[in-house]
């Protein structure tokens, strides 16, 4: 009993985030008070990179949970990541970017020298003749400022670290977040590597109807005025229910527009993307090549729609040599302020 | 790392812009402040990654920018493809975007004023720091109030979420329009709520009033020059010169207040106005006026840096449309000396304005009997190719330009945030802070908190709720000796 009442350690992190998953943490309200009977909040995203060396001091694994969210988009944020492994017993991948990417890793279409050509020189208000990029390592008259390297790829975090659990979502909902606390904080967690959300597809718990019709077109959600009480898919509209993990309220649906995937594949459906280009096609009526040409017609992005928040954990992993480069280069400079010589843009 | 002649201090806090923030601080041989660099140190790449997409998703890709802030980018991006699909949405759709955004702009000034500036002024700036949190705030004001707080951030997170299916991130905007309307039930609850948020923006006044105001020392603060910069002020206005935040003109006043531009919110006129320059020690770009250049660092009537946010808004406005804020916007200038006011500190104030403001709208929105028609969308017809829009962030002007083509997938993305905005004007503002309390190499205790108060008026992101509740943010300074040796580190 004596070891029940002993206070949890929490640490909790942003990395590539937008702090919608703090937001939402907040959007337990009152509640957040009851956290902090149960816990100490030991880490707070702010005040984990200039109490570096703190946390550093830190005996190894004296953090009970981990809460992480964000990517992995640069190398701050790997050895923040790596850092924060170390000193937690558990770690847990918090919302859409930390388990599967989430929007961040839509940049994974593209390299770094195109998203810093994009930015800092042809986007229509810049004015930049000679053509300057951030650098890692900049000498200005009284010293060297220092910047982060931006890799060539957005990670997911169990690509750097192992992950215990993970709590999908962008962002996950305060009633999903209360129960993971709620596991945490009694102890009962399942099987490490579980998903702390539903384990069938999102469809399971759509209360739209669904008549099993085919349909003989795909449409834009701003092309038609879909019926609120029916199945988007079965009114050609691109839902990723099917092989979408259930959890999320239907929050998307409720207001009456189509899910994006934010809570991931299934158990099933290990590879979202290519699931959902399937079971898109097994809708559509007609002959096998009678049936390619709707999907090619109305479903204009498909990496980006079937893949929105899941790029990062796509078997499509178009930049795994990039990650192979800089876990070389990584090794290479260990400390954290010798980027020198490292041009962010190189 | 260090040369010579010069010391060294980092401020390196990591918190929260579009991303993660750091302040460089150098000393000269005298130990003053040489130079102060604000870096943005990170970069996701948001211009990028949102070719190839179809233009209608947008509002469901841009508001991970910022999820303190969602709404802004997400109303931002509707109204630009109501611009590329030259689309009008019909009068209760239009109706429907501005009350959830009222709305947005409460949830989101509660959590700045409440969570991050009012332990600074309720609490006080050089409390004990383990005092200076939102918990210290309720202890000073009491439970009712703290309850009161969180109460009335909840009730405009519950509107968001009722209109745009959850309150982070919301699905419902479309080009001509919105996916989901209101029902009469609904509307019920939301003029209940409204009133609930005008009664407390009032006592949001009268708090700022008590402790802030009726202070001198705190005025002193707001008042002294280490706070202080002239520079010019840009915010949306309707077509009486009034503060508004969905749609309208771009209004651009100068350092007397006289204006100097109108041009409008919708369409790509912003191209003419505004550029951005390019520093490489910092991931995020410097917007200035195209028509007064880019003369680095420095405030005045010549320069080309603006600011925007609360305080730029109300500058760039000549009044409030609803009658309660329109009473606070006089006694706001009536008391710091008339318009335009340039103390950085009085975005508190002015951010309390604007929130009575949100509020007394939210309601005069939901007591609209259309707001309940179920015309909601106008299906676009036109092939799109360009569209453009800006609206006003709870952080300040805020522009979303798409290019696409024929079948309006994404070619061109330009963004131009509001902390962007702001960038060079928070660069300065610290350096200034700085050089007021470093004086001859000796770093008053207070220098943490107060150099992180010149920020913290402008970013609710920095120290927003979420990131404020468990305790102060934290900061360290590194001070090093003239052979960049570590002779003292201050960290509170």
């Amino acid at each position: 009993m004596a070891e029940a009442k002993k206070k949890l350690k929490l640490a909790l992190y942003w990395a590539a985030s937008c702090g919608g998953c703090e937001i939402a943490v907040l959007d337990v309200h009152e509640k957040i008070l009851a956290l902090a009977e149960h816990a100490d909040i030991v880490l707070w995203p702010v005040a984990l990179d200039f109490k570096y060396k703190d946390v550093e001091a830190l005996p190894d694994g004296s953090v009970d949970v981990c809460l992480f969210n964000g990517a992995i988009r640069n190398s701050e944020q790997k050895e923040i990541a790596e850092l924060l492994r170390r000193k937690s017993k558990v770690m847990v991948a918090f919302g859409a970017c930390a388990c599967f990417g989430g929007i961040p890793a839509l940049a994974n279409l593209f390299d770094r020298q195109s998203i810093f050509e994009r930015v800092y020189s042809t986007t229509p208000t810049t004015v930049n003749p000679a053509k300057l990029v951030p650098q890692t390592t900049l000498a200005v008259p009284q010293g060297d400022l220092h910047l982060p390297t931006f890799y060539n790829a957005v990670y997911k975090l169990d690509d750097i670290v192992p992950v215990e659990y993970y709590v999908p979502g962008c962002p996950p909902p305060p009633e999903l977040i209360w129960q993971a606390v709620e596991a945490i904080v009694s102890g009962k967690l399942p099987q490490a590597g579980s998903t702390l959300a539903g384990e069938r597809a999102l469809c399971h718990s759509c209360k739209r109807k669904k008549e099993d019709k085919k349909v003989t077109a795909f449409h834009r959600v701003h092309e038609i005025i879909p019926d609120p009480e029916k199945c988007l898919l079965e009114q050609g509209i691109i839902c990723s229910g099917p092989v979408t993990r259930e959890g999320c309220g239907e929050r998307c649906l409720n207001a009456n527009m189509p899910c994006r995937g934010c809570f991931g594949p299934t158990p099933e459906a290990l590879e979202h993307g290519a699931s959902m280009l399937s079971a898109a096609a097994t809708l559509v009526e007609g002959k096998e090549e009678e049936r390619l040409a709707p999907i090619l017609e109305g479903i204009v992005d498909p990496a980006g729609t079937f893949y929105r928040f899941t790029l990062a954990s796509s078997l499509l992993r178009i930049r795994d040599r990039a990650l192979a480069a800089w876990t070389a280069t990584a090794a290479a400079q260990p400390d954290r302020a010798s980027g020198k010589g490292e041009e962010a843009a190189s | 790392m260090t040369t010579a002649t010069t010391r060294r201090v980092t401020i390196d806090p990591i918190t929260r812009l579009e991303g993660h923030g750091r302040i460089e601080i150098f000393l000269d041989e005298q130990g003053n402040v040489a130079d102060a660099y604000f870096q943005v140190v990170e970069l996701r790449g948001f211009e990028k990654f949102c070719e190839g997409r179809p233009a209608e998703e947008l509002p469901r890709i841009t508001p991970r920018i910022c999820g303190v802030c969602p709404g802004a980018h997400h109303i931002a991006s509707t109204r630009a493809l109501d611009d590329l699909f030259k689309v009008e949405p019909p009068p209760a759709a239009k109706k429907l975007r501005e009350l959830y955004y009222c709305a947005h702009m409460i949830h989101s000034h509660i959590a700045h004023f409440y969570a991050l500036a009012a332990p600074d002024f309720v609490v006080g700036p050089e409390a004990d720091p383990a005092q200076r949190n939102i918990l210290g705030v309720v202890a000073k004001v009491g439970l009712e109030i703290g309850g009161s707080v969180i109460k009335h951030r909840a009730y405009a997170q519950r509107i968001q979420e009722i209109l745009g299916g959850r309150p982070t991130h919301s699905v419902m905007g479309l080009p001509g329009g919105v996916s989901r309307g209101l029902s009469e039930e609904e509307r019920k609850q939301i003029v209940e709520w409204a009133k609930s948020e005008v009664e407390f923006g009032k006592l949001s006044l009268k708090i700022f009033d008590d402790v802030v105001l009726a202070n001198k020392a705190y005025v002193d603060l707001i008042l002294s020059d280490g706070y202080t910069m002239k520079t010019h002020y840009m915010g949306l206005v309707d077509e009486k010169n009034r503060v508004n935040f969905y749609d309208g003109m771009v209004r651009v006043v100068d350092t007397t207040g006289k204006e100097i531009v109108k041009f409008p919110a919708r369409g790509t006129a912003y191209l003419e106005h505004i550029a951005e320059h390019v520093e490489p020690w910092t991931y995020l770009k410097f917007p200035y006026l195209k028509a007064k250049g880019w003369r680095g660092f420095v405030d005045g009537q010549e320069s080309g840096i603006y600011r925007v946010a609360p305080l730029a808004r109300l500058n760039a406005a000549d009044g409030m449309a609803t009658p309660a804020a329109q009473e606070a916007y006089e006694k706001f200038f009536a008391t710091l000396g008339g318009r335009p006011v340039h103390h950085t500190l009085a975005m508190h104030w002015a951010r309390l304005v604007e929130l009575l403001y949100a509020a007394e709208r939210l309601l005069e929105l939901a007591l609209d009997p259309e707001i309940t028609s179920p015309e909601i969308r106008t299906l676009p017809t036109v092939t799109p190719s360009e569209g453009a829009a800006i609206i006003e962030a709870p952080r300040g002007t805020l522009i979303h330009h798409y290019q696409t083509d024929e079948r309006g997938l994404v070619r061109g993305v330009n963004l131009i945030v509001a902390t962007g905005n702001n960038h060079a004007a928070i660069c300065m503002s610290v350096k200034s802070a700085a050089q007021a309390v470093i004086k001859n190499g000796e770093v008053r205790e207070g220098l943490l908190n107060m150099v992180e108060m010149a920020f913290r008026a402008y970013d609710p992101c920095f120290g927003c709720a979420t990131h404020s509740l468990p305790g102060e943010m934290p900061l360290v300074a590194h001070i090093y000796d003239h052979q960049g040796n570590l002779v003292r580190t201050v960290t509170r």
